[in-house]
């Protein structure tokens, strides 16, 4: 017998009871739905958090002052006075596995030009710490090391910065705008970089030679934190041990004592949330796994029922002419018709539910399409899985006691 | 002479129930020529359905040789069986066996939807010709519970016609039906043996019957009891006409 006789046959049982084939279906149904749109919400947060990495670079190391922990509360970086220029310095000249170091100190106030002003931060930089933060000019130029010696009055401004200020279409390479009173000229604009997934606005923002706004701003010696970009993204344990190394031989730390400093890793902090959002995946694919299971042997279940309901018609079919095969086919066709379609069905409403999260509840969504193929052929294996001891037995039915069958 | 077309030599048949063992045929000869209607009769127990189903191929004997159209039947694996009842054989049963919420051309068209030789169209053709002769060639959308038992049993006897098989098998065919249905059954079988040249073997509980076929096999207690032929077969039309219309 040929296919396309045993699809016709499955379908016309199928036919005959479509409300029974439908609530078969509805477990798949659930199952693969619940995966897809699980796997999209897990794949999305995951994704955006990738994302971030490639935004804010990711052989990135911060240093901070200040230790883990200081008795449970964490101080702020600010109060703190423990990171000097020297340090700087020190990183600079003698860290190895490193291709940038940049110190920073900033500062947050109003930025007036002309008639318009508004609230932002002002970053004291090195001209290197574009190429560690991956910022890109797109007009004008960064200011350079002397300006940084001379402690210049220049600035680069972020395209948010550019669009409060210069409502008038003003080409703001070379005009001068006061931040907390102090007139900076603007020498460049950055490539807009849009937000941070946390919603921070990476374009508002001004960099300036860190020594005008240590000098001008902030009247301070000491510098709040460092950006440093360690040579690629495999050498960054190896930077940070370096750097650690400088730090508490500069600080004259003791064997036994505790880091008066904390250097973090872009990579740490971004394989610490991936984690989270790892287990969150599997977690929410186990559920939905569980769920398809079930749904499978709510298949298996119907299947059973259906080869003793239809005892006597399977007697009948061997009498004329079936063979084994051609009822194991039928009734294994038939779980794989219920499952496939089930899966057809679950695929469209996981990926309109995945899309009703972004939409409404704006979470990240990320629908990978080895997901859908995936789960798609777990619904397939199942019905496979499931139908088969069901149509196994109906094939070794003997057709005598078959067709006697009460 | 005639095409034979099942000879079997002392045919036995043995159930092993528990530590018992049931004989149910202890060694039956005889062989069917083309053409032949032959009632099988015999009492409850005797192993009718049992010699039935070595007949058709649906069983396999503990000893004895069976030759369907000159093929051994014994050395047979069940996928060849299968395939031979498919194309030799067909079967109609006392509770007709039709599937369910099917159409008649559909329950018609089954035996043929095994056989990847016969195409879609021919299948069809096939089954429609099928239901003419058996006198339903109106009803042939009408679904297997929109009819009554003996149309029901018409469809199944289209059914059994339909693979053109060289012999027809009917356990009690008429069992479930009143006298007239059982008439009109039975008048529909005479004419597809005599018309269509079918050979037909009808197993029956009613003595009556004998008279209308050809040849009659009296089984007991698995033996053949007496094999008579019948010179002066009566038509079941003409039982049929004199039959009152409404009882
Ligand atoms: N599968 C089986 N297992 C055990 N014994 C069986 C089996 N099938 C038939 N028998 C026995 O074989 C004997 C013949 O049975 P069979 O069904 O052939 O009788 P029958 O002549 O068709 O009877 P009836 O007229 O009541 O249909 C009986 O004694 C029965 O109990
Ligand atoms: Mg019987």
């Amino acid at each position: 017998m040929n296919l396309t006789n045993l699809l016709k046959i499955a379908l016309q049982a199928l036919n005959g009871n479509k409300f029974r084939g439908f609530l078969t279906m509805l477990g798949i149904i659930i199952g693969v739905a619940a995966v897809i749109t699980m796997l999209a919400i897990g794949q999305g947060s995951k994704k955006s958090i990738q994302e971030q990495i490639a935004t804010m670079g990711s052989n990135m190391i911060n240093i901070r002052p200040g230790g883990e922990q200081f008795g449970g509360v964490r101080r702020s970086a600010g109060e703190m006075q423990t990171l000097k220029l020297e340090d700087f310095e020190a990183i600079e000249k003698e860290a190895p596995y490193i291709s940038a170091a940049s110190p920073e100190v900033s500062s947050s106030g109003q930025v007036i030009f002309g008639a318009n002003n508004s609230p932002t931060s002002i970053y004291g930089v090195s001209p290197s710490y574009l190429d560690i933060r991956k910022y890109k000019v797109a007009q004008g130029e960064v200011f350079s090391d002397e300006d940084v010696r001379s402690s210049a009055k220049v600035c680069v401004i972020g395209q948010t910065v550019v669009d409060n200020l210069f409502t008038n279409n003003e080409d703001p390479v070379g005009q001068t705008i006061r931040f907390n009173k102090i007139p900076f000229k603007v020498i460049g604009v950055l490539e807009s970089k849009g937000d941070n997934t946390m919603g921070m606005d990476q374009d508002d923002i001004i960099l300036a030679p860190y020594s005008t706004i240590q000098k001008r701003i902030l009247a301070i010696t000491y510098i709040h934190s460092m950006a440093v970009s360690a040579s690629s993204e495999d050498a960054t344990e190896d930077a940070i041990a370096g750097i650690q190394t400088i730090l508490r031989r500069q600080h004259k730390i003791g064997p036994n004592a505790e880091d008066d400093f904390n250097v973090r890793s872009q990579k740490e902090l971004i394989s610490m949330m991936s984690s989270t959002t790892d287990m969150m995946t599997v977690l929410l694919a186990c559920i939905a796994g569980i769920s398809l299971f079930v749904g499978g042997i709510g298949i298996m279940n119907i299947m059973y029922v259906s080869v003793t309901e239809r005892t006597r018609e399977i007697g009948l079919r061997m009498s004329i002419g079936a063979k084994g095969f051609d009822i194991l086919m039928q009734f294994l066709i038939e779980a794989i018709l219920l499952s496939v379609t089930g899966g057809i069905i679950g695929v469209i409403l996981g990926i309109g539910s995945a899309f009703i999260v972004k939409n409404i509840l704006a979470w990240p969504i990320d629908i990978e399409f080895y997901t859908v193929i995936l789960s798609f052929l777990v619904c397939t294996i199942t019905g496979i899985f499931f139908g088969w001891y069901p149509a196994k037995k109906a094939a070794d039915l003997d057709p005598i006691e078959a067709l006697r069958y009460e | 002479m005639r095409k034979e077309i099942i000879r079997i030599e002392d045919l036995k048949r043995d159930f092993v129930v528990g530590e018992e063992t049931v004989h149910a045929l202890r060694g039956v000869s005889f062989s069917i020529c083309e053409g032949e209607f032959v009632t099988i009769m015999g009492t409850s127990g005797s192993g009718k359905s049992t010699l039935l189903n070595l007949i058709g191929c649906l069983d396999t004997p503990t000893q004895g040789e069976y030759y369907l159209d000159g093929i051994s039947v014994k050395t047979m694996n069940k996928n060849q069986r299968a395939t031979l009842r498919n194309r030799k054989i067909g079967f109609i049963f006392q509770s007709y066996n039709l599937l369910p919420k099917t159409t008649a051309v559909d329950n018609v068209q089954l035996p043929l939807m095994y056989n990847s030789d016969v195409s879609a169209k021919e299948r069809r053709q096939r089954s429609i010709r099928a239901l003419q002769l058996v006198g339903l060639g109106d009803r042939l959308q009408h679904k297997s519970n929109q009819m009554s038992g003996g149309q029901q049993q018409r469809v199944a006897i289209a059914r059994a016609l339909v693979n053109e098989p060289v012999i027809i098998l009917a356990d009690e065919a008429t069992g479930n039906l009143d006298t007239r249905t059982s008439f009109e059954i039975l008048t529909l079988l005479q004419r597809l043996n005599t018309e269509e040249g079918r050979t037909i073997i009808f197993v029956t509980h009613n003595p009556e019957l004998a008279e209308y076929s050809s040849r009659n096999i009296v089984i007991r207690d698995g033996r053949i009891k007496s094999d008579t032929y019948n010179p002066s077969v009566r038509s079941a039309k003409e039982t049929l006409d004199k039959l009152p219309k409404q009882d």
